[in-house]
């Protein structure tokens, strides 16, 4: 495996309608605003921005990491795509057709071809089904025979490398955290995705579990044409799945671009800062970037213009004014493909690492 | 992969399956089996039961024959081991027959409250919003009257008969059985492996069928067992006031009141039907609680 994008020639697949170029899944402008109630008659006296006018786009077979810190709404957004809860506005196009729309396809069909990896495996597994219970049911509810949704459980299970006659009959306080997530992952393969959403599906785990976790994803990702969005606050883990990543501050993409694109030259003072405090033992990729201090603002009350500029040592006013839009930036040539939302050149400066 | 022959070797016992660790149900009957109160009470509800459902077995007299020499005998008469009452009927058969009533009118009613309760808690729980809010709201207006004198308004409408108490009392149990559902299933709507099926596409009657359920009906049946002892007392109490039972019956309640005359004459035989009463209501109490404990074990301990 190799950070280095796979863009292969896929095997055509019935269900790919858009072709090649389409974008397996198309976001714009979504938006979710939570209400904070409170006060005598239970007004809405507050609103959590959540998720704010985020658009992005996932190509067929390439792996899109999201990345930022707790509370940036990188797990509301997998939410909302998977429409766990109903987005406020935008609108989400899963291979060419509207997710949701008349002319579109159902949001029941979009969750057929679109599946999700949750954190905690622990809890994301009925405490009272055995693992081929769990992992046959969405088949068996869509229509697949019980012999035949056993069947695909138990190659689900030695496909995630857990042996069926051992596990397929166990319950999930009988595995341990590693298993657990195999067999997360196993649930989330039964119905044939073509989209995995990946929501910090490796975080909970140990170092050399998550290795072997992720081995299995890229294995996986290689062997079934599978389409990844992965959703981490690790870098480096980030780093090593993705072909593209997304770095997301307070409900907005602040930078997204190619995986060495950003990872060489990070031009948004966020990512920079967020890239100074990842943890490198290679002593020639130290930078001397200021870390970043204190905590992210409180997204009840977001900063105005850009979000980040509470924190950032190249503010000037215009940023409190207008709000950066995602483009191509400043200083320096780079992938047309890498995009930053920052208003001030002096802030984008190459850093040669 | 292996030779026939290796299966003898220490090493493939690793690769043997493994047996199956037991089901929940079967670990918390194992933990049931092991808790000698609760044993001990089942065991004394399964002779209350039995002498009950089955008193022709246990006695040979007629509990509305009465006679006017025998009245009012004391504890250990001759034929009549635990007395006679008021009418001279043999206390230990009314006892059996009594308990009959006094049973039906305070299952029945946890049973009809654990259908519509459970039915109205677990819709309420998982829709939440809007008609979760109709529904807590409107629970919340019966919960402002005190359950003893809600019953009493009620079979003061209604009329006195057992039909009648039955119906005050799944009235009474309804708005706790709705709130101990509707915690409960808003809890389990919350977790990772519910959203999980959600994601999965699968309809939500499915979801609630497969997913739901099996996590939130334990906690309510461990409830409505709570509830029974609740509702002996309260269907005995409204007996006592006249207001479920009619004489001649034999109920355990409308026995106490009648017997509450022989006070000065009698007090232990007086005293029967209230410790009959007692002693069912302690014993589903705490059966209720031993099943609470046996399934409140972490999964993982």
């Amino acid at each position: 495996m190799s950070a280095t994008p796979t863009h292969r020639p896929r095997a055509q697949d019935s269900r790919d309608r858009g072709g090649p170029a389409q974008p397996l899944l198309m976001v714009e402008n979504l938006t979710k605003h939570f209400p904070v109630r409170g006060g005598l008659l239970n007004r809405q006296v507050a609103t959590v921005q959540a998720v704010d006018d985020i658009s992005f786009s996932v190509q067929k077979g390439e792996t899109l990491g999201i990345v930022g810190e707790s509370g940036c709404g990188k797990s509301t957004t997998a939410r909302l795509l998977m429409r766990l809860m109903e987005p406020d506005s935008g609108s989400i196009v899963f291979d060419g057709d509207q997710v949701g729309d008349r002319h579109g396809i159902s949001v029941s069909e979009m969750r057929r071809q679109m599946q999700m990896v949750f954190q905690d495996s622990y809890t994301s597994l009925n405490p009272r089904m055995t693992m081929a219970e769990s992992i046959a049911y969405a088949p068996r509810m869509h229509g697949l025979g019980r012999k035949d949704a056993y069947d695909r459980a138990e190659s689900l299970l030695s496909r995630v490398g857990l042996t069926p006659h051992q596990y397929s009959r166990r319950y999930p306080h009988e595995l341990s955290g590693g298993q657990r997530q195999r067999v997360n992952i196993a649930r989330a393969l039964a119905l044939e995705p073509r989209l995995v959403i990946l929501d910090e599906a490796v975080a909970a785990l140990d170092k050399s579990v998550e290795a072997q976790v992720l081995n299995l994803l890229s294995d996986l990702k290689e062997s079934l044409n599978l389409t990844y969005l992965f959703i981490s606050h690790d870098l480096n883990v980030v780093e090593y799945m993705s072909d593209r990543v997304m770095v997301m501050y307070l409900g907005r993409v602040v930078e997204a671009g190619p995986v060495e694109s950003i990872y060489r030259h990070p031009r948004h003072p966020y990512t920079r800062a967020l890239f100074a405090s990842k943890p490198t033992l290679d002593p020639d990729r130290r930078t001397t970037e200021m870390p970043l201090t204190g905590d992210p603002p409180n997204p009840i009350n977001p900063p105005s213009g850009c979000r980040f500029r509470t924190r950032c040592a190249f503010a000037q006013p215009r940023c409190a004014e207008t709000v950066p839009i995602l483009t191509a930036p400043f200083e320096g040539d780079s992938d047309p493909a890498h995009v930053v939302a920052c208003h001030i050149p002096a802030a984008q400066a190459v850093q040669h690492v | 992969m292996s030779d026939i022959t290796l299966d003898f070797h220490p090493a493939s016992k690793a690769e043997a399956p493994a047996a199956p660790a037991p089901g929940y149900w079967k670990s918390v009957g194992q933990r049931i089996l092991r808790d000698k109160v609760t044993m001990a009470v089942t065991l004394v509800l399964i002779a209350i039961l039995f002498i009950t459902i089955g008193a022709p077995l246990v006695t040979h007299y007629d509990p509305y024959y009465g006679s006017v020499l025998g009245r009012l005998k004391p504890i250990g008469t001759v034929g009549h081991w635990l007395g006679t009452d008021e009418t001279g009927r043999d206390l230990w058969t009314r006892l059996c027959y009594g308990g009959r009533l006094s049973l039906l009118a305070a299952i029945l009613p946890v049973t009809i409250s654990l259908i519509v309760g459970g039915f109205l808690g677990i819709l309420a729980g998982y829709a939440g919003g809007f008609l979760g809010t109709i529904i807590m709201r409107t629970m919340d207006v019966f919960y402002a009257f005190p359950s003893i004198l809600l019953a009493i308004a009620i079979c003061g409408m209604l009329g006195n008969g057992l039909s009648n108490s039955i119906i005050a009392l799944a009235v009474v149990f309804i708005p706790p059985m709705v709130r101990v559902s509707e915690t409960v299933t808003a809890q389990a709507r919350n977790l990772d492996f519910v959203e999980a099926a959600r994601a999965s596409g699968t309809t939500t009657l499915q979801v609630i069928r497969y997913h739901v359920l099996a996590n939130v009906l334990g906690p309510i049946m461990v409830y409505a067992t709570s509830l029974i002892s609740v509702s002996i007392i309260l269907s005995a109490g409204l007996s006592f006031l006249g207001l479920g039972v009619t004489p001649p019956q034999a109920e355990w309640g409308l026995m106490l009141n009648s017997l509450r005359q022989a006070i000065y004459v009698q007090p232990y035989v007086a005293a029967l039907p209230g410790l009959m009463i007692f002693l069912t209501s302690m014993c589903f109490n705490l059966m209720s609680d031993g099943f609470r404990s046996a399934m409140d074990v972490r999964l993982n301990k």
